[in-house]
């Protein structure tokens, strides 16, 4: 059982009028709540910190060269590709699952909706053929993941790795190892483009974010998901279909890969089996530093985001040093430990403070 | 109410011939139940007798093997928990079935949330969760916490507000007063009377007789998976008569000869007014060597407690553990193993047993150091002193490169014992040494205990049958919420007595 840490689940914190509606409310009640609502905003907020810690050291050994709107916008267009990608980590993760394939299926995405075929199909009919095939590989490989865990009952550990190994082989397949430039202009054009001066690309990533949110904090099937994760038993004696259900699981990664190669196809303008190299650590380190328990039941979206933005600006203010990105790894690896080390403190401290 | 009256009531459940195998294990074997619309029907039984598993069949958790259901005069079968549960059978589960990281609301109206088009109404699911533990009298716990950070009656106030929370005909409790304080107790009884009022039927599981009389309507009694009596009015019947019905046994199992007393030898481990903040307090008794002191009392009354804290793998908040008059360290695994204690956990599988490797590797584990040189392990050495060992106990089939998942419970239970053997213990502490061990298989067990006390071993032995306990201890200390109610020689006291102190608290 994950009693590790006494924050809410979500983030999904309760508007303080709520409190005296509940009457009967004991002293130590309405003081426990505040410590819980407290703590819970309180990580967020960490997050916060560290992230405006890293502004703070890109505008002091930077400078202008850091601390401009352009500056911002490409952190935030970087951020948007492995964005997406971490939001259905967060899912899956959340309900217990993992995923090790996201950076096979993007490329697999990225490679099937650029081959000459799908491209020839989308300039005769529309440019959205290409989102559409990508999208629906990405859900595709998902699904397959899915079943394998639930009906196949493969760890998904294993289930995922096969994945992670055959979808990128089956890219370099298709691509013949070459690189597959895109020629379908209204394709690059649509998301290449600025809205009011905000890319396409980071609206994206913005929308994915909400509906994320939205889904896992206020919907059913959310709840349902940190049930699954939390307790399987529990979940399954409660009537819900645990299976099915880590089926959708799968999917909603699958697809929020699919979304992840398009991104990532409009920026490039290729379709690559090498696209998305590694960003199952990538999305794996932004959900843990955002607050997700590894082992399942509790997950936070917003923390999910602001992991990656920390990610993110951290790489950006590597290379505006012109420090390799080896050092950059070796940073980045530290900041995961100290964030799960720091975690672990604060969820000892809560637990012992409201005991 | 009159007796006519509650003939008339509709027959809501008809259950027949129930038969539920697990590897190695017939769980439920012939069960039959009938349960009425309006009525609070108990179910009583030892532990094993099969209480758990039939509810899990009624629940839809399990699907029985054999037999028929009949629900509302049609026959049904409950495939999956969504099949009871649309039917309005309702469980409350003695281990509970919460998520601890959501709050009460979201665990009270899990699987059949409040929501439209998919989107949570979370304000009226508050709402009704409040209400919901405004009627079991507990309007006070905070809808918005977590499940996971309420003491555990809060959280069997949350599993009983879940079950109210379905449109149900029948609420099945599993225990449901274990985790409740007597006014708390009073306040579930009222729930279910008004429950009973509105027509729901009620299945009431409970150890404690007192109850049973006071809020029961009929009795049905199990034994090895089994009914043995039913439709027994709850307030009429005799205490004696439900004890006899519940212990008579057909299978017998044979217990060693035990030697003459062994007053005179040397005592081995002395625990003396050991204490646990809220699980048990001021337990003192002494083992000698060659001697078997058994442990009775019923589930959560603290005997594997005691057991895990004089292990050290808990630390005792007061009292002391000493082993051939040296005094250990309390809370302290590595102190108590070096003092020559060892301890075959409860849940053998979990705890004890490294399922995937061979017999032998599970037999050498606490001794390593003794194969090896230079930290290289003597393999040959290793599997030689194993096979003597496996020999010795008869552990089958033989061969000791098998892996101990492919054994029976019973032969790895003789793994468990033949690993502490080796390392020369001094003192065995045994929980529930035959759970999950063959009928047949048990005689073997308890003559390999036997043995091994007559070896000068000292030797504590937990169990849930009584009958257990009894042939098996010299002495025996009879263990109630957390209290030590009754110490003696093992051939003072029999099993009704032994049930009759558990059960009610005073010796009949």
């Amino acid at each position: 059982m994950t009693q590790e840490r006494t924050a809410p689940a979500h983030e999904g914190a309760e508007p303080p009028a709520q409190a005296p509606l509940a009457g009967s409310g004991t002293p130590q009640g309405s003081g426990l709540a505040q410590q819980v609502l407290g703590s819970s905003v309180g990580r967020n907020l960490g997050l916060v910190v560290a992230l405006l810690i890293l502004c703070g050291v890109g505008i002091w050994t930077a400078g202008e060269q850091f601390a401009s709107v352009d500056n911002a916008l490409t952190i935030l267009r970087l951020a948007s590709v492995i964005g997406v990608v971490s939001v259905g980590m967060t899912f899956v993760i959340t309900g217990g699952g993992i995923d090790l394939s996201v950076g096979a299926i993007v490329a697999l995405s990225s490679v099937w909706s650029t081959t000459l075929a799908t491209q020839t199909m989308a300039e005769d009919y529309h440019w959205s053929v290409i989102v559409l095939a990508a999208l629906a590989v990405g859900t595709g490989c998902g699904l397959v993941n899915g079943l394998l865990v639930s009906y196949g009952k493969v760890v998904p550990f294993i289930a995922t790795l096969a994945m992670l190994a055959s979808a990128r082989g089956l890219a370099e397949i298709i691509s013949e190892r070459r690189t597959q430039i895109v020629h379908v202009t209204d394709f690059t054009k649509f998301f290449r483009a600025d809205v009011i001066g905000i890319p396409v690309l980071v609206i994206i990533f913005a929308l994915v974010a909400v509906v994320g949110w939205v889904v896992l904090n206020r919907t059913t099937f959310g709840r349902r998901t940190f049930a699954v994760g939390g307790n399987p038993e529990a979940a399954r004696l409660a009537g819900i279909d645990v299976r099915r259900h880590t089926v959708a699981l799968y999917a909603i990664v699958g697809l929020c890969c699919g979304i992840a190669a398009v991104m990532l196809v409009a920026r490039t303008t290729t379709g690559s089996s090498t696209h998305g190299t590694l960003y199952e650590l990538d999305a794996i380190a932004a959900v843990v530093i955002g607050g997700t328990l590894l082992s399942g039941g509790r997950g936070t979206i917003v923390g999910t985001v602001l992991g990656v933005l920390i990610f993110t600006t951290l790489q950006n203010v590597f290379v505006q040093n012109d420090l390799s990105s080896s050092v950059q790894a070796v940073a980045k690896g530290l900041i995961i430990v100290a964030a799960v080390l720091l975690q672990q403190r604060l969820a000892a401290r809560s637990n012992t403070g409201s005991s | 109410m009159a007796e006519q009256a509650r003939e008339q009531q509709e027959l809501l459940l008809h259950m027949r011939g129930i038969v539920k195998t697990f590897p190695g294990v017939r769980a439920l074997d012939g069960v039959d139940l009938d349960v009425r619309a309006g009525e609070v029907h108990c179910l009583l039984g030892q532990n094993g007798a099969g209480k758990s598993t039939l509810i899990k069949v009624l629940a839809g958790a399990h699907r029985p093997d054999e037999g028929t259901i009949e629900w509302r005069g049609e026959q049904v079968t409950l495939a999956n928990p969504n099949a009871a549960i649309a039917r309005g059978i309702s469980t409350i589960y003695q281990e509970l079935d919460l998520v601890a990281g959501l709050s009460v609301a979201e665990n009270i109206f899990l699987g059949h949330e409040k929501s439209r088009g998919g989107l949570l109404k979370r304000s009226e699911t508050r709402a009704a969760a409040r209400a919901l533990l405004k009627r079991l009298g507990h309007g006070e716990i905070r809808v918005d916490r977590e499940v996971g950070t309420l003491p555990a009656s809060g959280q069997q106030i949350v599993s009983m507000a879940r079950a109210l929370s379905h449109d149900t005909r029948l609420i099945v409790m599993d225990e449901p007063s274990a985790a409740l304080d007597q006014q708390e107790v009073q306040t579930l009884f009222q729930v279910i009377r008004d429950l009973t009022a509105e027509g729901v039927a009620v299945v009431y599981i409970s150890h404690r007789l007192e109850e049973i009389r006071q809020i029961g309507d009929r009795v049905t009694v199990l034994k090895d998976g089994r009914t043995v009596a039913t439709d027994l009015p709850a307030r009429g019947t005799a205490t004696a008569d439900l004890i006899r019905l519940m212990t008579g046994r057909e299978i017998e199992y044979v217990f060693p000869e035990g030697p003459a007393a062994a007053t005179d030898s040397k005592v081995v481990l002395e625990v003396d007014g050991l204490g646990l903040t809220k699980k048990f307090a001021d337990v003192s008794f002494q083992v000698r060597a060659g001697e078997i002191v058994g442990l009775a009392g019923l589930v959560g009354a603290g005997r594997s407690e005691i057991l895990e804290t004089v292990y050290g793998a808990r630390k005792a908040s007061t009292g002391t553990v000493t082993v051939d008059g040296k005094r250990l360290r309390a809370g302290s695994v590595q102190a108590a193993v070096r003092a020559g204690i060892g301890l075959a956990p409860e849940e053998r599988k979990s705890q004890g047993l490294l399922l995937d490797q061979a017999v032998y590797r599970n037999i050498t584990v606490s001794s390593m150091s003794r194969f090896s040189r230079a930290g290289f392990l003597d393999r040959g050495a290793e599997r030689a002193q194993a096979r003597e060992l496996a020999e010795s106990l008869d552990v089958r089939p033989t061969g000791v490169d098998r892996p101990v998942r492919n054994l029976s419970g019973g032969n790895q239970q003789k793994v468990v014992l033949a690993r502490w053997l080796l390392r020369d213990c001094r003192v065995l502490l045994l929980d529930e040494p035959t759970r999950g061990v063959d009928v047949g298989a048990r005689s073997e067990i308890y003559a390999l205990i036997r043995s091994l006390a007559t070896r000068g071993v000292a030797v504590v032995v937990v169990s849930s049958e009584v009958e257990e306990v009894l042939g098996l201890a010299d002495r025996v200390l009879v263990v109630r919420e957390g209290l030590v109610v009754h110490e003696g020689p093992a051939e003072d006291i029999d099993e009704h007595k032994v049930l009759d102190l558990v059960m009610e608290g005073s010796a009949a």
